[in-house]
């Protein structure tokens, strides 16, 4: 069984290279290089697969799964600039994939146990943009 | 890892098969046979797999966007599905020969031609159709 709870973060980024030229970046990201950063209402489901507990009838606690996200991605995230306040942001470009897979090793080691995993994080960077990351390459 | 983008484009069409009577045209598609035919605003989600390259990205989004405008958006958007789509010529221009279609001009060249997933088609928002690349 699956069950997904979705949190919402707001935070600004720049997606650029350091070691590239502005007029590569530019090439590369568009408007998303802008060197002073933009922001996102960001939203992220994370998937959780299990066997419902026979005596609680529950998955996996959800107050407990919140206070997780709370923890590991609303907390760090929430109302910052990713690339100067949130590590591995200063040195990983924060694109959606990437900050997708971030939220996904912060959360795996907390949501792993004999009768549940960690299953998917979705990540919408706007209402027309999203990753799916499962683990893995 | 995927990534999914979604457009939009608007317009109209008429379900109708010519070799079919007008009463069978008519209980067959029901309103959607209207005569002078009717419009949607359709949402289009792309959905491309793979790891992310050097860059962060799955795939370029300007590169997504630019190949979706292109062979899609300005080739579907504010037409006449029955009219003015080459291709749709003798085919009934439903959501679901729309989305083979489209598959269609998404699968084949360019750079990640081969790590298209799948792609969504929304007629409305209460009826979705989706292919697998």
């Amino acid at each position: 069984m699956f069950l997904t709870r979705k949190a919402e973060f707001s935070a600004s980024h720049v997606c650029s290279n350091p070691d590239w030229t502005d007029a590569e970046n530019r090439a590369v990201y568009g408007m998303a290089a802008n060197p002073n950063g933009h922001g996102h209402n960001y939203v992220v489901e994370v998937t959780v697969e299990g066997e419902a507990d026979p005596l609680t009838g529950m998955v996996f606690d959800l107050r407990e799964l919140k206070q997780v996200l709370h923890e590991e991605v609303i907390e760090p995230m929430d109302h910052r600039f990713l690339n100067r306040e949130v590590p591995p942001f200063d040195r990983i470009t924060p694109t959606t994939e990437n900050v997708a897979i971030e939220i996904w090793k912060r959360l795996k080691p907390r949501i792993d146990g004999p009768k549940i995993r960690l299953f998917n994080v979705r990540l919408y960077e706007t209402a027309d943009l999203y990753v799916d990351y499962g683990g893995g390459a | 890892m995927r990534l999914t983008r979604r457009y939009r484009f608007a317009a109209s069409h008429r379900l109708d098969v010519p070799a079919f009577s007008v009463e069978e045209n008519r209980r067959l598609f029901g309103k959607c046979n209207n005569p002078h035919g009717h419009g949607h605003d359709y949402v289009l989600d792309v959905t491309v797999e793979g790891p992310p390259d050097h860059t962060g990205q799955i795939v370029n989004r300007e590169t997504l966007d630019t190949l979706v405008r292109e062979r899609i958006l300005q080739r579907l958007d504010h037409r006449n599905l029955n009219k003015d789509v080459a291709e749709l010529a003798g085919i009934v221009p439903t959501t679901e020969n729309l989305a083979v279609l489209i598959r269609g001009a998404l699968s084949v060249d360019w750079p990640l031609a081969s790590r298209l997933k799948k792609i969504r088609v929304s007629e409305t928002d209460r009826n979705m159709f989706e292919l697998e690349a």
